[in-house]
C-alpha cells in the first residue's frame, strides 16, 4: 500500500481507488455487506417469530449434552467449545494474513492450515450437535422440546429456525473451508509468490471473519437468548 | 484488471488485484477471438450488454404476447378462438384459456417484465454497456464475474421456460408468491413443480445480479478515469450506482424468503403456514405467519421498482440534456434525489401490505415515508422539464421517448400519493387502480427509458442508426396506447373492480365495463404489434441500418464518443482520455457542446 499518502491527494478525482483498495477487496466487501442482508433477513425473521410467541425453549435444556458424557448435564457446554474453535480459527486466519503481508511463505501454509482445521473442526461439532437432536426427534418440522414455562410446544417454530439458521450459517463455513483449501493449495503452488502479493489470502481472510462474526450473532440468539 | 495500464502509469495503488482472470489485456495489439470467446462466452462489456438486450427482448416479446392472451379472455369473455387451443392446448380447450392458463399468464408476465426485462434486460444492459464507456475504463472490473452474471441470467431464464412445459404448468399464483397459496402444493396445480422452478429460476437470478451489481460499483468506484470525480460522471453512472447499490442489498432478503419458503414446501416446516384446511382437510402446521413472507417479499419488492426506474431516470435525463442542447438542471440536486430516493426505498416497503394484516399503527409510519418519496421524484421531474425549457430540441425517437418518460412518470407518480395514504387504499388496493399506478409509473416509464436508451445509444452499438421512421411510429403509437390502456383502468378501479379476477361478466356491478375492457384489449393488440415493429427495426437496423460515420453522431460529451465508431476490446486504442469538465457542457460560451475531455481554458466561464 501507498504509506506516503499526503493530506492534499484528491482520492475521488479519478485515476486511482479512491480506498486505496483493489477492485476485488471491495467487491469482497459488497459481497459481505449484502450476505449480511441474508442472514440479519433470516434472523430477524426469527427475532419477530419468537418475540411473539408466548414462550419459548429454554436453551440450557436443550443444548446439555456433550460427545461420550453420557447422560451429564453440561448446558452450553459443548456450543461453548464449538465457539472457541471457530474463534481460534479466525486468529490463525489473522496470523496467516500477516505471514502473507510479509511474504512469508511457510508461515502463511502453517496458519491456513490450522485455519482449516478449525473449520473442519467446527464443522464436525455441528454434525455431532444436529445428529444428537436428530436421535432427540428435533428436526424440520418437529420441535420435541418443552417451552421454559413448562408448557408442551405448540409449534416447531424453535427447531424451524434452528436447523435453517445454523444450517445456513454451517453452510457458508463449509464453503469458507472449502475456499482456503483452494487458497492453500495456490500458496504451495507458489500462485501468489509469483504473483508478488498474498491479497487472495486476505480476501478469503475477509470472508472467513464474516463467517465467525455470524456466528457470534446467530450464537447468542439460539443459545444465549 | 482492466485499467492496469492506466493505473499502473499512475502508481497509485501498488497491488489492485491480482489478475487471475487469465486475460491479461494488452490493449495495443489486438488477438483474433473466436467465435465462441467473442460472441458467446464474451468477456467483453459491450458484447455482455448486447447479450442482456437481446435476451432481454425476447423474454419482452413473450412476457408482451401473455399480456395479450390474457387480455383476450377479459375483453372478449365469450369469444372462443380455436387458434389458443392448437397452440396452449388443453390450457384453452375449445378455443377459451382456462381460468388456471389465466393465472399462470399473469404471473409470467408480471414475473418476465419484472424480472427478467426490466432489471436484467434494462440495468443488465445499459451498467454493462455504458459503465466502463462512459466512466473512462477499459471493462469492468472483473469482465470473468460479469460474463458468469449474463450466464447466471440465462440459466434463471431456462429454468423460468421449462417450468411453462410441464405438466402442471407454471407458477400461478401472482408474480409475488404469497404463502400460503405458493406453499401449499395441493392447493393450486399452479403451485407443484411451477413454483419450485419459479424458486430455482429467482435464486439463479439473484445470483446473477449479485455478480453483476459487485461490478458495477467496484468499477464505478475504482476504475473511473482521471480526472473523472464522482461530480464530473454523467447522471447514468450515478443512477446505474444506485441500482447497483439497491440490488445487492436488497436481493438477498429476498433469497432469504424464498428459502424459507422452500423449507415450507418440501421441509414440513410452518415458517408462513398456520392454521389451514386444504380440500376440507386440516393442515398439521401450526404458528407460521403469512405476513413475514410479505415483509422479506416487499423488503425487495420496493426496492425492485427503483432498480427499474432509476436506470431510465438517469439515461432519460442525459438524452434530454443532449438533444436540448442544455446542461442538465441542477445536477447536484439530481444525484441528491436520487439519493434520497436510493434511501426510502428501503424505508416503504409495508405500503404494500396496508391491508393484509400489517399493524395499523405501524402504517402510518410508512405513509409517510412513502409520501416523502414525492418530494425527490419531484424535483427530478421539475429538472426534466427545465431542461428542455427554451432548449433547441431536437426530436429525435431517443428525445421523444425521454419527454414520454416524464409524461408517464408524472401521470403515473401522481396517482402514487393517492395509494400511499393508507386510508384510500382500503378502497383502492387490489383493483385496476393499482394496476393502472404502477404499470404507467413503473412498467411503461421505463420502457420509454429503455427505448430512448436502445434509440440514442444503438449507434454506439452496432456502428448503425435505427430507423427514424419507424421510430415515430413506434413512438406516438405506444404513447398514445400506453395512455388509452392504462387511463381507463384508473376508472375500472376507482368503481371497485378488482384485478386478478378471471371473468367479470357475471357481475352485476363491472358490467358497465364490458366495452372498455374490449376496447383496452384492442389497444394491447395494436400496442403490441407496434412493439413486433420495433424489434423488426432492432434486428433489420444491425445488419441493413444507416452507418454511423462520425465517432460522435449526438455531439454528446461524454467519454463514449471518443471512442472509434466500432470500439473493439479495451474500448480505446490508445490512451484512456483523462477528463477535465463536467458532461453537460452544451450551449457555452457560444460553442454548441464541449467534450468532457477538453481542458477548462483560462477565459471560460464557470459552469
Amino acid at each position: 500500500m501507498d504509506t506516503t499518502v499526503t493530506a492534499k491527494k484528491k482520492w475521488w478525482a479519478g485515476g486511482y481507488s479512491p480506498f486505496n483498495v483493489s477492485y476485488g477487496k471491495l467487491m469482497m466487501w459488497y459481497f459481505l455487506l449484502s450476505d449480511a442482508f441474508t442472514f440479519g433477513a433470516l434472523l430477524i425473521s426469527y427475532g419477530t417469530v419468537r418475540f411473539s410467541s408466548t414462550s419459548w425453549p429454554d436453551p440450557n435444556h436443550v443444548f446439555h449434552s456433550f460427545p461420550f458424557m453420557g447422560d451429564m448435564n453440561l448446558p452450553l457446554v459443548f456450543v461453548s467449545l464449538m465457539t472457541f474453535i471457530l474463534i481460534m480459527s479466525s486468529v490463525t486466519m489473522v496470523l496467516a494474513v500477516h505471514a502473507g503481508h510479509n511474504r512469508d511463505k511457510k508461515a502463511v501454509v502453517k496458519w491456513l492450515i490450522w485455519t482449516i482445521i478449525g473449520g473442519a473442526a467446527f464443522l464436525g461439532c455441528q454434525a455431532w450437535e444436529w445428529t444428537h437432536l436428530y436421535h432427540n426427534n428435533a428436526w424440520w418440522g418437529s420441535n420435541p422440546f418443552a417451552n421454559a414455562d413448562g408448557t408442551a410446544a405448540m409449534n416447531s417454530n424453535f427447531t424451524d429456525f434452528f436447523f435453517t439458521i445454523t444450517g445456513f450459517h454451517g453452510l457458508h463455513v463449509t464453503s469458507g473451508v472449502v475456499l482456503n483449501i483452494i487458497i492453500l493449495l495456490n500458496v504451495l503452488g507458489g500462485t501468489y509468490e509469483k504473483r508478488g502479493h498474498y491479497e487472495m489470502v486476505e480476501k478469503v481472510g475477509l470472508y472467513w471473519h464474516f463467517v465467525d462474526l455470524v456466528w457470534v450473532f446467530v450464537f447468542t440468539c439460539f443459545y444465549l437468548l | 484488471m482492466s485499467n492496469e495500464a492506466t493505473l499502473h502509469g499512475q502508481h497509485e495503488v501498488i497491488h489492485h488485484g491480482d489478475d487471475h482472470h487469465g486475460n491479461g489485456h494488452d490493449h495495443d495489439h489486438h488477438h483474433e477471438q473466436s467465435f465462441i470467446s467473442k460472441y458467446v462466452f464474451s468477456m467483453d462489456h459491450k458484447m455482455i450488454a448486447k447479450q442482456f438486450l437481446i435476451t432481454g427482448i425476447i423474454w419482452a416479446i413473450i412476457g408482451a404476447l401473455f399480456s395479450v392472451l390474457f387480455r383476450l379472455q377479459l375483453g372478449y369473455p365469450d369469444a372462443t378462438f380455436p387458434w389458443l387451443e392448437s397452440i396452449l392446448g388443453h390450457w384453452a380447450e375449445g378455443g377459451r384459456i382456462t381460468p388456471q392458463a389465466y393465472y399462470a399468464l399473469v404471473t409470467m408476465h408480471g414475473t418476465i417484465l419484472v424480472f427478467f426485462v426490466l432489471t436484467a434486460g434494462l440495468s443488465g444492459t445499459f451498467s454493462n454497456f455504458l459503465i466502463p464507456l462512459q466512466v473512462g475504463a477499459r471493462d469492468m472490473a472483473s469482465p470473468f464475474m460479469n460474463m458468469l452474471s449474463y450466464w447466471f441470467f440465462f440459466m434463471a431464464s431456462m429454468v423460468m421456460m421449462a417450468s411453462f412445459f410441464v405438466q402442471t404448468g407454471p407458477a400461478s399464483g401472482g408474480w409475488t408468491a404469497y404463502p400460503p397459496l405458493s406453499a401449499l402444493g395441493d392447493a393450486s396445480i399452479g403451485s407443484k413443480i411451477g413454483m419450485d422452478l419459479w424458486l430455482v429460476s429467482m435464486a439463479l437470478f439473484v445470483v446473477s445480479q449479485l455478480l453483476g451489481g459487485l461490478n458495477y460499483i467496484s468499477t464505478i468506484l475504482n476504475l473511473r478515469t482521471k480526472g473523472m470525480s464522482m461530480t464530473k460522471m454523467p447522471l447514468t453512472i450515478w443512477s446505474f450506482f444506485f441500482t447497483a447499490v439497491l440490488g445487492v442489498l436488497s436481493f438477498p432478503v429476498l433469497l432469504s424468503g424464498f428459502i424459507l419458503l422452500l423449507f415450507d414446501r418440501h421441509g414440513g416446516t410452518s415458517f408462513y403456514l398456520s392454521e389451514l384446511f386444504v380440500k376440507g382437510k386440516v393442515l398439521p402446521n401450526e404458528g407460521g405467519s403469512a405476513i413475514l413472507y410479505q415483509h422479506l417479499f416487499w423488503f425487495l419488492g420496493h426496492p425492485e421498482v427503483y432498480i427499474i426506474i432509476l436506470p431510465a431516470m438517469g439515461m432519460v435525463s442525459e438524452v434530454l440534456a443532449i438533444n436540448s442542447r442544455k446542461p442538465i438542471f441542477g445536477y447536484l440536486a439530481m444525484v441528491g434525489s436520487m439519493f434520497a430516493i436510493a434511501i426510502l426505498a428501503f424505508l416503504v416497503w409495508a405500503h404494500h401490505m396496508f391491508v393484509t394484516g400489517l399493524n395499523p399503527f405501524l402504517g402510518a409510519f410508512f405513509v409517510l415515508l412513502t409520501l416523502l418519496i414525492a418530494v425527490p421524484s419531484a424535483i427530478k421531474v421539475f429538472n426534466w422539464i427545465t431542461t428542455i425549457w427554451k432548449g433547441n430540441i431536437r426530436f429525435t425517437p431517443g428525445s421523444l421517448f425521454s419527454i414520454g418518460f416524464v409524461s408517464t412518470f408524472i401521470s403515473g407518480g401522481l396517482t402514487g400519493i393517492w395509494l400511499g395514504n393508507s386510508s384510500i387504499d382500503i378502497h383502492l388496493h387490489d383493483t385496476y387502480f393499482v394496476i393502472a399506478h404502477f404499470h404507467i409509473v413503473m412498467g411503461v416509464s421505463a420502457f420509454f427509458g429503455m427505448f430512448a436508451a436502445i434509440y440514442h445509444w444503438f449507434p454506439k452499438m452496432y456502428g448503425r442508426y435505427l430507423n427514424q421512421t419507424i421510430g415515430f411510429i413506434h413512438f406516438w403509437i405506444t404513447m398514445a396506447g400506453a395512455y388509452l390502456i392504462f387511463w381507463p383502468m384508473h376508472y375500472e378501479g376507482m368503481a371497485g373492480m378488482p384485478r386478478r379476477y378471471f371473468d367479470y361478466s357475471g357481475w352485476e356491478s363491472f358490467k358497465m365495463f364490458t366495452e372498455l375492457n374490449q376496447f383496452i384489449s384492442f389497444v394491447v393488440i395494436i400496442v403490441f404489434a407496434t412493439q413486433l415493429l420495433f424489434v423488426f427495426n432492432f434486428f433489420y437496423s444491425i445488419f441493413k441500418g444507416r452507418k454511423v460515420t462520425t465517432t460522435n453522431p449526438w455531439q454528446a460529451t461524454t467519454l463514449e464518443w471518443t471512442t472509434p465508431i466500432n470500439p473493439g476490446h479495451g474500448n480505446w486504442p490508445g490512451e484512456i482520455p483523462e477528463v477535465h469538465r463536467w458532461p453537460y457542457d452544451y450551449s457555452k460560451d457560444g460553442k454548441d457542446f464541449i467534450p468532457q475531455t477538453v481542458p477548462v481554458s483560462a477565459d471560460e466561464s464557470a459552469h
